[in-house]
């Protein structure tokens, strides 16, 4: 190619001007832009993200290549930081639950819980059966929402896009379930501290019941679409390698540790909200890469299907809030032609009868309730791993702290150990078996 | 004056002594009965506010006795008696208040030793607590709290370890040698609260921009904001709003 400029070719490579040389980027012009001298390595760095459609979400990764060989992989993530955790401490404790259900948007049931669990370990209270039972259903739900965005972006970002469009179909029917349940497709704040914001409505039973028949089909589909693939197991079978080991040194839990045949499932070895009285398997795999967590997932989806059954078959009649109306909200709440919202009967209650009854729904509703002071920890078992909630109070109507322990953010720290000496291809793969969500990372 | 939750009445010297301390008051800036929960009166009276300066006495129950003289064991005596001056056990949970010098010692045995074995650190960060964190007089008070949640796979067990350092000299050792994953939990640490940890790899920002200026989880970093004009009224910025105070 021409490498001087010709008047003639406005394509020219460069020219010399008073200001220096000007390059034109035309492409073929290395030799001219960087001299024609060797490299001593074959050294390139990609910037992949934060928008690509690979990563994830806004997750951003500089990669050093040689070759097709990553040598260094970095992670650099904050993209989506919305600064949730400041935002609590200028909210009541009541409202605290809408704001922790947005930050991972995939499983936003189990930020509610674990954040309810830790605000009802400081003020000394449970929540009744019924609600107990009812956030276990409703979190099983969301697990099995969640793994099937994980399984549809894992097929997207490994090229089998049919899995995207059938993982999303899937999970729009339980997000449909939940729908009906919370009013709300995502960010339900659905689980408050004390209980529930209200009881299962008519029907939901039904409608879960006939899901539970359609589901397992679905979940064969799955498998006979993607796991007997020769090409789905080539491109996951030793991607993303990383033992026990790796994963306690770096603090990885879910389903990646339980993929190193590890069976540390929150559930099971700490139990919360009586999962210690349900009958469910903890999967593992002994693989250690991203076939293995594949497979965890696939098998945890139908674990959870168990759970949701026994869920339905122990449900009693009872409150879903606890008794003492000091924490309860006032209303009960229902669904009117305008959306949800106080239940008429309370609207007149409080407007036309009494006095006492508005001034008590009004100061819990905009101050809320005092929390005495204190510290806790609270860690459940979220699709991704340890989901820890670490809440302090100062006495006051607003937490003085919350912590979220996300699993997405420590599990992300796995990026380089799984990815570094591998290839640029198989960064993807272990990055997807990761299923973080940037969500919750950044907070 | 009332602290963080009503302690008026627990102690008159402490609110006198704080003028302008900075303690929130409830959403009204109502004082003494301004309760609306019934839990008001449940407030324990802790002459610290929201952090705890009492000391639990032994036998702490359940397996903490056990991971206390485990420790004690792993450590020694003398050693043990200069790095954890308190420990309070609330809630079900227990907490090792620990001085920073020795903290390294500490989550080596702790990690390690076979009685012990808390090979996970579950989640490290940060906690604020501004005038709670002491009397408002002192100057050196340690405000800012680096808080450990360690998990013992094999036992299952957990417990906490508490760093406190005041903001004027902010250096916590870092825990990376021993576990690595506290790697991005300290440079969240360091974004939000502006604690350092001597030791770290790279200690760089990780949420906020790179060149972001303080640190914004601090009780004293500014809300900012402009007043907003929406319908002929003037919404103030959030941090003059009255319930914001």
């Amino acid at each position: 190619m021409s490498t001087t400029y010709n008047p003639a070719d406005p394509y020219a490579g460069s020219r010399e001007t008073t200001e220096g040389r000007v390059y034109t980027v035309t492409g073929g012009d290395w030799d001219q832009t960087l001299g024609t001298e060797a490299y001593g390595e074959e050294r390139l760095v990609v910037n992949m993200g934060p928008q690509h459609p690979s990563t994830h979400g806004v997750l951003r990764l500089v990669l050093d290549l040689e070759g097709e060989t990553v040598t260094k992989a970095r992670v650099v993530v904050g993209y989506l930081h919305t600064g949730i955790e400041k935002n609590t401490e200028y909210r009541t404790w009541t409202q605290g639950t809408t704001f922790v259900t947005r930050m991972d948007y995939l499983s936003p049931l189990y930020n509610e819980a674990g954040y309810c669990l830790a605000v009802e370990k400081l003020l000394g209270i449970e929540a009744p059966p019924r609600a107990q039972t009812i956030r276990v259903l409703v979190m099983e739900l969301n697990r099995i929402a969640s793994h099937l965005v994980a399984l549809a972006t894992f097929g997207m970002e490994m090229g089998a896009l049919t899995g995207m469009t059938n993982g999303f179909r899937e999970r729009e029917m339980v997000l449909d379930l939940l729908e009906e349940i919370t009013g709300l497709r995502m960010n339900h704040a659905y689980i408050r501290p004390g209980g529930l914001a209200q009881d299962l409505p008519e029907g939901a039973v039904e409608h879960i019941r006939e899901w539970l028949e359609v589901m397992p089909a679905r979940v064969a589909d799955f498998h006979k679409l993607l796991t007997g693939q020769p090409i789905w197991q080539n491109r996951l079978k030793d991607a993303g390698y990383l033992d026990v080991t790796g994963c306690v040194a770096l603090g990885i839990t879910g389903p990646v540790l339980r993929a190193t045949g590890l069976p540390w499932d929150l559930r099971k070895v700490e139990p919360y909200l009586g999962y210690e009285t349900y009958d469910f398997e903890v999967p593992t795999a002994d693989t250690c890469d991203a076939w293995g967590r594949y497979l965890v997932r696939m098998a945890e989806v139908n674990e959870s299907m168990r759970i949701i059954e026994q869920a339905l078959d122990r449900l009693e009649p009872g409150p879903v809030m606890v008794e003492d109306r000091k924490i309860a909200w006032p209303a009960q709440l229902s669904l009117g032609p305008d959306g949800m919202g106080n239940s008429p009967a309370h609207v007149a209650h409080i407007m036309g009868q009494s006095m006492e009854a508005l001034i008590h729904h009004f100061k819990l509703v905009t101050e809320g309730f005092r929390v005495p002071a204190g510290q806790v920890y609270v860690p459940v078992e979220s699709p991704r791993g340890e989901l820890g909630y670490h809440v302090v109070s100062d006495g006051g109507t607003r937490p003085w702290r919350v912590h979220v322990r996300d699993p997405s953010f420590v599990n992300l720290q796995a990026t380089a150990a799984m990815s570094e000496g591998g290839m640029i291809a198989d960064v993807i793969a272990a990055i997807a078996s990761l299923d973080p969500v940037m969500g919750g990372c950044d907070r | 004056m009332t602290g963080p939750g009503d302690r008026s009445g627990a102690d008159p010297s402490r609110g006198v002594a704080a003028p302008g301390g900075g303690f929130r008051k409830g959403a009204f800036g109502v004082t003494g009965s301004g309760d609306t929960s019934g839990f008001g009166g449940l407030v324990r009276v802790e002459p610290g506010g929201a952090v705890a300066l009492h000391s639990t006495e032994r036998p702490y129950g359940g397996y903490f006795d056990e991971v206390t003289d485990a420790l004690v064991e792993a450590v020694g005596e003398a050693t043990y008696a200069a790095a954890v001056p308190r420990v309070v056990v609330d809630r079900g949970e227990i907490t090792y208040f620990v001085v920073r010098e020795h903290l390294l010692t500490l989550v080596r045995a702790l990690r390690d030793d076979e009685a012990l074995r808390f090979e996970l650190l579950s989640s490290l960060s940060g906690v604020d607590y501004l005038d709670s964190g002491g009397p408002v007089s002192a100057p050196d008070r340690p405000r800012l709290h680096v808080v450990y949640h360690l998990t013992s796979m094999t036992y299952r067990r957990r417990i906490r370890l508490e760093v406190a350092v005041t903001a004027e000299d902010p250096h916590v050792p870092s825990v990376t040698p021993v576990y690595p994953t506290a790697d991005w939990q300290e440079r969240e640490a360091w974004d939000m609260f502006g604690v350092v940890f001597d030791g770290h790899p790279a200690l760089t920002r990780i949420l906020m921009p790179d060149d972001w200026d303080g640190h914004p989880q601090r009780k004293d970093y500014p809300l900012g904001g402009v007043p907003v004009e929406y319908h002929d009224a003037t919404i103030p910025p959030p941090d003059t709003r009255r319930s914001y105070r």
